[in-house]
């Protein structure tokens, strides 16, 4: 992506412009960071609170037959599950900034689990796609802009967002269980 | 909606209270276990900025070089082709490098067809079904410490498309008079 950007800047366009996309990146992925820096520490905080008095192993167990199904290298019982299950609900429920720390959290164990490895396992590659497919069920934020520019009904497209995000969401997860039958380990 | 967003509002309050009070009833140490998640998180999240810097570059650079508007052009034939609207295909593809950018265009949508209309009912289905891609990608294998990951970008974007191509025909086949 950045070879092209380069070239096709340098090509035809402005490359004043490729230079300053560059320092407003760097800006940017510090201004994440900040907010990341500020929020993943206090979901891991109560997250160790929750691991450490039993109570991540019990919503692990609750959650482990519909879990287990989709990620079965996993080993029951393990911490892993119980970040997935937090990242999916905080997903479904659309709480932005619970899922962020939560998948990192989960894609951690995981790493764990892949003996640190630099390519990724089947299991993160489902946990990957089942949060790019977009689980979330309700987007306050666009109900919201409806409104704000008039809608009669900006509830309207809820229920077919559901239904698209279930559809993607599937669509995904059939895709990975395609892929790891065609890709050798 | 009012019941909906309170809602999604007390779900973390009373998650926050359920754990301490758990951690209050089985008599753990709960401060010292608060500090050393934080800790962990706080590395963590240093961990990722290097490679979050250079992703973030990278598609700035595509964005800003206006490889991503050619992308889009070159996309233009399959609208003509299938008849779906050139304005959600620019905004299905931002949507997978940046949240804000696809907001701006969604709300471009709304100024111009009206939140009403099959394109601003389209384009809303389409943003609550598609991710950023690219970002999630780049925030998790760092996480991760993965380099090569393998199928996940393909399956990723084929399910978004899947999304996007549901959300039209749903919104034709519901809302089209």
């Amino acid at each position: 992506m950045l070879v092209i950007g380069i070239v096709l800047s340098l090509a035809g366009g402005d490359p004043s412009l490729v230079t300053s996309a560059a320092m407003d990146a760097g800006k940017e992925a510090v201004n994440i960071a900040l907010t990341m820096c500020a929020v993943v520490p206090i979901w891991c905080g109560m997250m160790k609170i929750a691991e450490k008095t039993g109570l991540l192993n019990a919503l692990t167990r609750l959650m482990y037959p519909i879990i287990g199904r989709l990620f079965p290298e996993i080993p029951a019982g393990h911490a892993a599950l119980g970040h997935i299950s937090a990242n999916i609900a905080a997903n479904i429920f659309g709480l932005g900034w619970a899922a962020t720390p939560s998948g990192i959290a989960a894609m951690e164990s995981l790493s764990e689990l892949n003996g640190h490895r630099d390519t990724a396992s089947k299991s993160m590659c489902m946990f990957m796609v089942i949060n790019m497919s977009s689980v979330q069920l309700i987007t306050v934020s666009i109900l919201a802009y409806r409104l704000e520019y008039g809608s009669l009904s900006p509830e309207a497209v809820v229920f077919p967002g559901i239904i698209a995000t279930t559809v993607s969401t599937a669509v995904g997860i059939v895709c990975v269980k395609l892929a790891e039958r065609c890709v050798r380990r | 909606m009012n019941i909906i967003n309170y809602i999604s509002q007390s779900i973390l309050p009373l998650l926050f209270l359920i754990i301490t009070l758990y951690g209050i009833l089985s008599g753990g140490e709960l401060y010292s276990a608060f500090v050393e998640g934080a800790a962990e998180g706080l590395r963590t999240v240093f961990s990722i900025l290097p490679s979050l810097m250079g992703l973030l570059m990278a598609v700035g650079i595509f964005r800003a070089s206006g490889a991503m508007d050619m992308l889009i052009s070159l996309l233009s034939p399959i609208s003509r082709l299938t008849g779906f609207p050139e304005e959600l295909m620019s905004l299905g593809t931002v949507k997978m490098f940046s949240s804000s950018a696809a907001v701006g265009l969604l709300l471009d949508i709304f100024k111009s067809f009206g939140p009403d209309s099959i394109k601003g009912m389209a384009a809303s289905i389409m943003m609550s079904c598609t991710e950023t891609v690219f970002y999630t990608l780049s925030i998790y294998s760092a996480a991760a410490g993965v380099k090569k990951t393998r199928y996940t970008a393909l399956c990723a974007v084929t399910a978004n498309i899947s999304g996007i191509a549901v959300s039209y025909m749903l919104t034709l086949f519901l809302f089209s008079k």
